[in-house]
């Protein structure tokens, strides 16, 4: 039981394989992506992956609350893993700000159209929303909303931590747990959406939907669930790990399949309503996806983030599966790194552009190898079971239904 | 349906109930069904039952409610009576996705539910054996068919020394019909501690 995680060579190899993929992606892209649509590949890609892997890291934190919150135990078996992957969040945070600050003092007018002097003075809707659509609030929310969420993530950790050290049957970190999981349940509620506003729906300035924040947080929330998935097996894989079972995959499992149906009712319900009005302002933003440059790849998010699941994780005996599980859950956290693709690449590069070049895969690989770095160190530091924890004995034996 | 023999035991807690059906189940018994006030975790795995195809067929209506609101809408707006509405094309794929997923949701709950209360023989206003009057309220009961192999004494000491706290030898139509209680009375004269005064 008191068991320390030990890093996979396979784990430290492919981080930093990856990660020296990225870096090197990252320079060849600086030096050798030059002219206009160069340029807006370059910052497109970076931005639109700093993003996904931030969101995705904070709905780890979302998933530990609203778990703590329910005093669920299903998830405690490998609570260090989740644990492990919110501490990324302060990490993809610096990169995320880094990265959007870079856009604001390069005046990559591209990215954030609103940032124009001339879009401002030309455009009436643009300039409506300069209340809203201004780089002092931007700042401002930006650092507030990444600073609470870095530090509730640690805050979070800490507690689980010194939960460790603590005597045997010691209540009061659930009872803390759950304090700090309410405050970050009803921040990230409302931060998720004007996050999302500024952040990703304001690079089309003219356009605006409603159901952004949700559908923001819907992608989030499966890839969170299928890197959980991903983590899980491949440190089973190593041999460690070895009290999760079956029970606990066919949890995981669960969740990737319901929220892949929440996730399109969600895309499908921003979808249908810009389709039927047909108003030239708001179909413009669809209209490279469904008939243009990115028809193939608008498609085939659909049918990998909504068809595949659907079908393929319908049965009990594939949510109970490792193979089938793992295929399902690299299927569809690639559907949803394409659905981020689709929200910032087509509006800046509408007509022309390489989809899945080397950089695009290159950068994302180099997230994918920090994030696998990050996770691995974090594991390391701490008992891989939270072994004071009043619900373990409930995680281990736990049945994910009776039949 | 036919009209068998059972050996009927009422436990008053479920922890002598579980052991007892899985000591009736490694005797060779032949165990009829188990009635209980709640769901008992692990009750299934003990009395062996297997995994239903409800599932199955849930997914088979399902189909047929997409395949039917599909299929039916697209024969009316572009074959049988074709309709300009909003300058939107004949066949709209995404203005269809709403009604087909309702009847999508519509066939498969209600032929599911159908389907569940067929397998497990209830239905509103059908009669069935009731093997003791307390059987869903505060008692645990079990029934064992008795074969021509089994000696119903043999099966009432069983049960008597494994917990059970009432053993009765019952007479009774198994499954489900409509109907009087006449049907009923039949065989209360057999069973004349249960008949309905």
């Amino acid at each position: 039981m008191e068991e320390r995680f030990v890093i996979p060579r396979r784990f430290r190899n492919t981080s930093l394989i990856f990660i020296a993929i990225g870096v090197i992606s990252f320079l060849a892209g600086l030096f050798g992506l030059h002219g206009d649509i160069g340029e807006k590949r370059f910052w497109s890609v970076l931005v639109f992956n700093s993003l996904f892997f931030l969101y995705m890291s904070a709905a780890a934190i979302f998933v530990y609350s609203a778990a703590s919150l329910a005093q669920a135990s299903w998830h405690i078996a490998y609570k260090r893993v989740i644990e492990a992957i919110m501490v990324n969040v302060p990490v993809f945070a610096v990169i995320a700000f880094v990265v959007m600050m870079s856009v604001f003092i390069g005046n990559k007018y591209f990215i954030y159209p609103w940032l124009d002097p001339h879009v401002l003075e030309h455009d009436p809707i643009v300039a409506g929303k300069t209340p809203f659509l201004n780089v002092r609030l931007f700042v401002i929310f930006t650092v507030i909303i990444l600073t609470v969420w870095s530090l509730l993530a640690l805050k979070l950790r800490q507690i689980s931590l010194q939960e460790d050290r603590a005597e045997r049957g010691a209540r009061r970190f659930l009872w803390k747990t759950i304090f700090f999981a309410a405050i970050f349940i009803a921040f990230y509620a409302a931060s998720i959406s004007v996050s999302s506003w500024h952040w990703l729906m304001s690079i089309a300035a003219r356009w605006k939907s409603t159901m952004y924040g949700w559908y923001i947080f819907a992608g989030s929330f499966i890839s969170i669930m299928t890197v959980i998935a991903l983590f899980v097996i491949a440190i089973k894989n190593s041999g460690q790990l070895q009290l999760v079972n079956k029970e606990h995959l066919h949890d995981l499992g669960k969740f990737i399949f319901a929220f892949s149906i929440f996730w399109t009712y969600i895309w499908f319900a921003q979808y249908f309503l810009f389709w039927y009005g047909n108003i030239p302002l708001e179909s413009m933003y669809f209209k490279p996806q469904l008939w243009g440059h990115y028809r193939f790849w608008f498609l085939l998010d659909l049918v990998i983030n909504f068809a595949v699941p659907f079908l393929l994780l319908m049965t009990r005996d594939a949510k109970r599966n490792y193979t089938t599980v793992t295929v399902i859950a690299l299927i569809v956290f690639f559907g949803h790194w394409l659905d981020f693709y689709l929200m910032v690449v087509p509006t800046v590069l509408p007509t022309q552009g390489v989809v899945l070049g080397w950089y695009e895969i290159g950068i994302t690989l180099g997230f994918v190898g920090l994030m696998i770095w990050v996770v691995s160190r974090a594991l390391s530091r701490a008992p891989l079971y939270p072994l004071n924890h009043p619900y373990l004995k409930e995680a281990i034996i736990h049945k994910s239904d009776w039949g | 349906m036919a009209i068998k023999q059972f050996v009927v035991g009422s436990f008053s807690d479920e922890e002598q109930l579980l052991p007892a059906v899985k000591k009736v189940r490694a005797q060779g018994y032949k165990l009829y069904d188990v009635f209980t006030p709640f769901p008992v975790h692990g009750l299934d795995a003990a009395m062996g039952l297997r995994q239903t195809a409800l599932h199955t067929a849930g997914f088979i209506y399902g189909a047929l409610g997409t395949a039917t609101a599909l299929l039916g809408m697209s024969w009316i707006f572009v074959v049988s009576w074709p309709l300009d509405i909003g300058g939107k094309p004949h066949f709209p794929l995404p203005a269809f996705v709403p009604i087909t997923f309702e009847l999508t949701v519509l066939f498969s709950a209600v032929g599911t539910t159908l389907t569940f209360c067929w397998l497990n023989q209830i239905m509103p206003g059908v009669k069935k054996h009731i093997f003791h009057p307390r059987q869903s309220d505060d008692r645990f009961v079990m029934a064992i068919e008795l074969t021509p192999k089994t000696n119903a004494e043999e099966v009432k000491q069983f049960l008597l020394n494994n917990g059970a706290e009432e053993v009765t030898v019952q007479t009774a139509e198994e499954g489900w019909w409509y109907g009087l209680y006449s049907k009923r009375e039949a065989y209360d004269d057999i069973n004349p501690q249960w008949s309905v005064q």
